[in-house]
């Protein structure tokens, strides 16, 4: 199973550097991932050959920036199986995604009394921005609750989605892995007239996405997770919401004319698009969309699936009771995430004790404290992997642990 | 990183973590803060006494979090208790320059390293390889900076 890691772990220098004197493990592509160097090399090309702003003179640079540009938003297009190119805004990343939902159908059509219908596992980038639009339109958060093994509470949901205006749920949790059934949540919602809102930052770089599929209204996420570049984000939305809502941002870009009076908007996707865009992020996203594709979502898959496999025997064949795994215990229902506690431990001690044998891995409440509450915990550790992981590293993050209890004396 | 992980984990941090002094609260008037660190969620809340003569007579804390916040907290109540502001405010000072941060005016606010272990600052110098681990030195001042929040609340007794 480490045949892919070994594969294509050379196109990652940073897997090659040194922490403490020791190889470097690095278990926190939850938060985000390495990138490779095909990545780098696209985005330095840009800035050596070819860089100008986009859409604007008609000169020889600018008007490869801008053919670069856009192919981007082709290919990302085609990697959510998007109906229409110009459905693909850039963002500059998932949260901007979401406040720009927020805001926008905020402004559109909630109103006071309006529901607002978010699930109890959602990352803070997709519970805030709803705070901040239901305290300016006077419309009220809903949680759906979750069940005690950490998943969608389906039962709760379909009861609570009939009247909800929107309805937000993640595709999969960035503290216990869990995949949800998105495309029945979506299905309800569209069948109760809810607009979904799908956070993707934990899907994209793990499973193949098909926004008609999953029958989402908008879909975000971000580069960064995914082997792409910082500053860089998505959204998807249906052609016919993104016409109907209002802008997010003014400026450049954004608009057809403007007067003394006011300004006209700029059609999709551009009038989602203010300013001068992420245009070496956005080359850099596509080339990580190749890079992915070319290695495939299902060996991907299965290399994460044998990974988590393993490290669930290994750590609860060595520790038995000391460590608390949350979330599904079928692996099949949960993509590379493992968050955790061990012993008396609190998660800090553990990340800096782990971080001294080469091994980074996130300690906290992961930006998603309803959740934490959930669980009645204040933090967690979590493992979180990639396709360039391997059963090695595995190995360092028990042993890691092994240590963590020595000194604790657990 | 010249310290080992093991320096940063002694005993004695591991003692006040398991066995922290001083656990409990206060009633009005003891003033009481509380600080948070959003980043990893750690929490301490802090009640002080101060009698008329500006001495600190009695010191309870609660809270939620890693070793280094909660063992910080705890030697800071021992070293606390029955010190006048003034003195607490060395102490305090002291304690910020052992970790590289905060501003110095005297020598007797400056920690040195030199002096023999325990003379400047008792169990609280064990934290002071927390200063080779940047990431946590905000989890050994948190009980700290509720204590000065506490005694902000009424700026006659500021530190």
């Amino acid at each position: 199973m480490t045949d892919l890691a070994s594969r294509i772990r050379q196109d990652f220098p940073i897997l090659q550097r040194k922490v403490h004197n020791v190889p470097l493990v690095y278990l926190d592509n939850g938060a985000s991932s390495q990138r490779p160097v095909q990545v780098i090399a696209a985005m330095d090309e840009h800035y050596r050959m070819h860089h100008a702003n986009i859409h604007r003179g008609a000169h020889t640079l600018g008007e490869e920036s801008t053919q670069a540009y856009e192919s981007a938003r082709e290919k990302v297009a085609g990697f959510v199986n998007a109906p229409a190119t110009h459905e693909i805004i850039f963002t500059k990343n998932a949260t901007e995604a979401f406040n720009l939902v927020a805001s926008s159908c905020g402004r559109f059509f909630l109103s006071e009394g309006d529901r607002i219908l978010v699930s109890a596992m959602e990352h803070h980038a997709n519970i805030v921005p709803w705070f901040m639009v239901a305290e300016q339109t006077g419309a009220k958060v809903d949680w759906i609750p979750l069940t005690s093994d950490g998943q969608i509470d389906l039962e709760a949901a379909h009861a609570l989605i009939p009247g909800a205006k929107i309805v937000a749920c993640t595709a999969v949790s960035n503290v216990l892995g869990t995949i949800n059934p998105i495309a029945e949540i979506c299905a309800k919602a569209r069948e109760s007239g809810a607009v979904s809102v799908v956070d993707a930052a934990q899907l994209a770089p793990h499973l193949p996405i098909d926004v008609q599929a999953l029958g989402c209204d908008f879909l975000g996420f971000t580069g960064h997770k995914m082997c792409g570049p910082t500053g860089i984000g998505v959204l998807w939305g249906r052609t016919e919401l993104l016409d109907a809502i209002p802008p997010f941002l003014g400026g450049g870009e954004m608009i057809e004319i403007v007067d003394f009076e006011g300004f006209t908007t700029a059609p999709l996707p551009y009038k989602f698009e203010a300013g001068t865009m992420p245009i070496a992020e956005a080359i850099g996203l596509a080339t990580a969309i190749d890079y992915l594709t070319d290695i495939g979502f299902d060996a991907i898959r299965k290399h994460e699936v044998d990974l988590l496999g393993t490290t669930f025997d290994m750590l609860t064949s060595a520790f038995g009771d000391k460590i608390r795994i949350y979330g599904p215990q079928d692996i099949n229902r949960r993509s590379g995430i493992l968050s955790f506690n061990f012993g008396d431990i609190h998660p800090h001690d553990l990340a800096s004790i782990l971080d001294a044998e080469g091994v980074a891995i996130r300690a906290g409440h992961h930006c998603a404290q309803p959740l934490m509450r959930t669980l009645g915990v204040q933090a967690t550790a979590r493992a979180s992997f990639y396709f360039y992981n391997t059963k090695e590293e595995v190995e360092i993050l028990a042993h890691g642990l092994e240590k963590a209890a020595d000194i604790f004396g657990i | 990183m010249t310290e080992s992980i093991e320096d940063l984990y002694k005993e004695i941090i591991l003692d006040h973590y398991r066995r922290p002094r001083n656990r409990g609260s206060l009633l009005p008037p003891a003033r009481n803060a509380c600080a948070y660190n959003p980043l990893c969620g750690d929490e301490i809340t802090i009640w002080v006494d101060i009698d008329e003569n500006d001495t600190i007579t009695d010191i309870k804390l609660d809270g939620k979090g890693c070793a280094i916040s909660q063992a910080s907290g705890s030697m800071m109540s021992t070293l606390l208790q029955g010190k006048s502001l003034t003195e607490a405010r060395t102490v305090f000072l002291r304690f910020k320059s052992m970790l590289g941060i905060g501003k110095n005016k005297t020598d007797i606010e400056i920690f040195d390293p030199e002096a023999p272990a325990g003379s400047q600052l008792g169990d609280a110098e064990a934290l002071k390889s927390v200063r080779q681990f940047p990431s946590r030195v905000k989890c050994a001042t948190l009980a700290w900076n509720a204590f000065e929040e506490a005694l902000g609340q009424d700026t006659a007794v500021s530190l």
